[in-house]
């Protein structure tokens, strides 16, 4: 689970990293005030959304007056943002954070996530703060430094001095990086995020021979959706406008679901052999409209909304179900398939591919039905026919 | 013979009074030697008492001490799943096979510290195979998960994957074209677990009743490319590879919780051109692993 800038400063001010004073507003009329109570001459108003890159899009904006902040609120806000991470599409923006402007001498990176590998927690930061930290991985990796740490240990004093040092934070600043690393690690592991990113870090201020502040100029978080039951703090901060609505509806029904650009919906048990699925129609010249997985229980009534789900999609013009049956039955999910292309007066084609426990009854059943189920031995089969039959 | 697992096997089964567990146990005592094999169940609360004929213990380490048993299989839900796995490790069991799906990712990796610290130590290396895993099963001895059973055939075909119902279609396939397996492991989706490909492979290796290897990966995290570097060096049997995910979007969950890229190593077809690159037989078509397999045999 994903959210918002402000909400992750909130998190990060909670575990000791100073982060600009700042407002979130919802109109134009909350942003001006905003700025007027937090004063100053420079104030930064920037969109919230749960994509990155948003200052490349356009969504965030230096005023430096107040009738700019209602200028630029009033662009931003209700916008279109469209971002690397957006699609085509982009994401409207219906909130928006007010911040005082910060005297930036320097930017750096730092990031908690972790490591599979090694079985950590990855602390990375690094010189270049601003940027992409991917480009910045891809070309000059050197410049990425990284601990591991055991949770039992924590992020030591001279494991956060040796990445503060090491990506050149100015000696007099280096206790205030320690802070902002130790916070960031700390508020990473007791709110069981997946992954906490301070993209830039900022050097402020520090002329005059006076050490400078050490500021979290953003928050990206990732929470560990197996971990959200302890964290009710973490799920009052979703905002469902950011998810798609297709996604949560389906997360209701258990079931896991994503949409995606073909035309082939499919409905396949196991997350592996969804994948595996979505692959084979890709394999046969098609491309998948989306992934979805019934899990290891799927009832009469589950299929019967996965089916409800996949066909909202106006893309779809075909639907091809894979099931292993195991523990669930052949002829349980074809009871199923077959009362949901009922219910669903289901116009585009169906192949259906069963494998498994009670196999021939759950074939007999969809021949029994009187429907136009086309049905499959294998995968590779089933693809061929569904791609054959939409074309 | 066959990996981790034989018909002299004996298990205990913690949370097994749970709907999971009991619907499990049930199956996987009637599978072979099950009857056998399935010997302890632990419950505090339930001390004393039986089910399915098989007596429930208050601790794993009594279990143990009772029974012999020297494997566990784990039902336990997910707030106290990762504290079930350390009872059995802190019980110097040889083998804890998670099947729990939905662990905080936070309590594997502090447990999977905890364990190598103790390892470390001199303290004795329990195994770990999962969590959200399927199990394992060595066909016509032991199945020790919630896999079905009738699908497999006793043969000399190793199977790994992360994944349990591409597990099992690289099983049926196999069956179907009557090769049987040696052993069929599921290691599990999840990103912090215990047993991973490239020690699956290690053990393929080494079983003389092992002749050929199917090994199936999913896009997300460094463990296939691992495995395929290590098998070039040293794997004497043919391997068929598969990696499920060639059209994820990236940046996304796909069901599982490793299955997410995140760089791009850990892409699918990266993963599958280091496998080809070690010499494995790999395939972009998932319904062609057993078919590529029985060709490599002749």
């Amino acid at each position: 689970m994903k959210i918002h800038e402000y909400q992750g400063k909130e998190l990060l001010k909670k575990f000791g990293v100073v982060v600009p004073r700042g407002v979130f507003c919802s109109s134009v009329e909350d942003a001006v005030k905003a700025a007027e109570s937090l004063g100053g001459k420079v104030w930064v108003v920037k969109a919230q959304i749960h994509a990155g890159g948003r200052g490349k899009g356009g969504g965030v904006k230096v005023a430096k007056s107040l009738d700019e902040v209602r200028q630029y609120a009033t662009q931003i806000l209700g916008m279109q943002l469209v971002t690397h991470q957006t699609g085509p599409e982009g994401q409207k923006v219906r909130r928006l954070l007010v911040e005082e402007g910060a005297d930036i001498r320097k930017e750096y990176y730092i990031a908690a996530l972790t490591d599979r590998a090694t079985q950590k927690v990855a602390m990375m930061a690094s010189s270049e703060g601003g940027m992409d930290i991917e480009e910045v991985a891809h070309n000059t990796p050197e410049k990425i430094l990284k601990v591991f740490i055991d949770p039992a240990d924590g992020l030591t004093d001279s494991q956060a001095r040796e990445l503060a040092n090491g990506i050149g934070i100015p000696a007099d600043s280096v206790a205030q990086a320690v802070k902002a690393l130790q916070g960031l690690y700390t508020c990473y592991m007791e709110t069981d995020a997946s992954l906490a990113e301070i993209n830039p870090l900022i050097l402020e201020g520090g002329v005059d021979g006076k050490p400078g502040t050490i500021k979290a100029l953003d928050a990206k978080f990732n929470f560990d959706a197996n971990a959200l039951y302890r964290h009710p703090e973490i799920v009052a901060y979703r905002d469902l406008d950011e998810e798609d609505a297709d996604e949560i509806e389906a997360s209701k029904f258990d079931l896991a679901y994503i949409a995606l650009d073909g035309n082939i919906g499919c409905l396949v048990n196991g997350a592996g052999l969804a994948m595996a699925t979505m692959d084979t129609i890709k394999l046969f010249g098609a491309e998948p409209a989306n992934f979805l997985d019934v899990g290891g229980g799927a009832t009469t009534e589950k299929v019967t909304e996965a089916f409800k789900i996949m066909l909202k999609n106006p893309k779809v013009k075909g639907i091809l179900v894979n099931i292993f049956g195991g523990i669930m039955k052949c002829d349980t999910i074809a009871n199923g398939v077959v009362a949901a292309a009922r219910e669903t007066h289901l116009s585009v084609p169906l192949v259906v591919r069963m494998k498994g426990t009670n196999e021939d009854m759950g074939k007999q059943i969809l021949k029994d039905s009187g429907l136009p189920i086309i049905t499959a031995d294998s995968m590779a089969e089933a693809a061929t026919k569904i791609v054959a039959a939409v074309k | 013979m066959s990996i981790l697992i034989n018909k002299n096997t004996k298990v205990i089964t913690q949370g097994m009074t749970g709907k999971t567990g009991q619907f499990h146990t049930e199956k996987c005592q009637e599978y072979a030697n099950g009857i056998n094999c399935f010997v302890a169940g632990v419950n505090p609360k339930k001390a004393g008492e039986s089910l399915f004929n098989i007596p429930i213990y208050a601790s794993v380490k009594e279990a143990a001490a009772e029974t012999g048993a020297t494997v566990s299989v784990i039902y336990v839900p997910p707030p106290g799943a990762a504290a079930a796995i350390w009872e059995a490790v802190e019980a110097n069991l040889d083998l804890a096979i998670c099947i729990t799906e939905g662990i905080p990712v936070r309590d594997m990796l502090e447990l999977r510290n905890r364990m190598k610290k103790r390892e470390a130590a001199g303290g004795k290396k329990t195994l770990l195979l999962g969590p959200n895993c399927p199990g394992v099963i060595t066909p016509d001895e032991i199945k020790i998960g919630i896999m079905p059973g009738h699908i497999h055939r006793k043969g000399r075909i190793g199977v790994v994957s992360r994944s349990g119902t591409l597990t099992y279609e690289a099983v049926g396939q196999l069956t179907e074209i009557g090769l049987g397996q040696s052993t069929a492991v599921g290691i599990g989706g999840d990103p912090i677990n215990g047993l991973k490909h490239i020690d699956i492979m290690r053990l393929f290796n080494d079983d003389p009743d092992t002749d050929a290897v199917i090994m199936i990966g999913e896009i997300g995290g460094p463990d296939e490319a691992e495995a395929a570097q290590w098998c070039k060096a040293n794997m004497k049997k043919p391997i068929v590879g598969f990696i499920a995910g060639v059209t994820a979007p990236a940046g996304k969950r796909m069901g599982h919780a490793g299955a997410l890229i995140s760089g791009g190593a850990d892409t699918a077809d990266a993963k599958l051109a280091i496998m080809e690159e070690c010499g494995f037989t790999v395939t972009r078509n998932p319904s062609e692993m057993a078919k590529l397999l029985k060709a490599l045999l002749k």
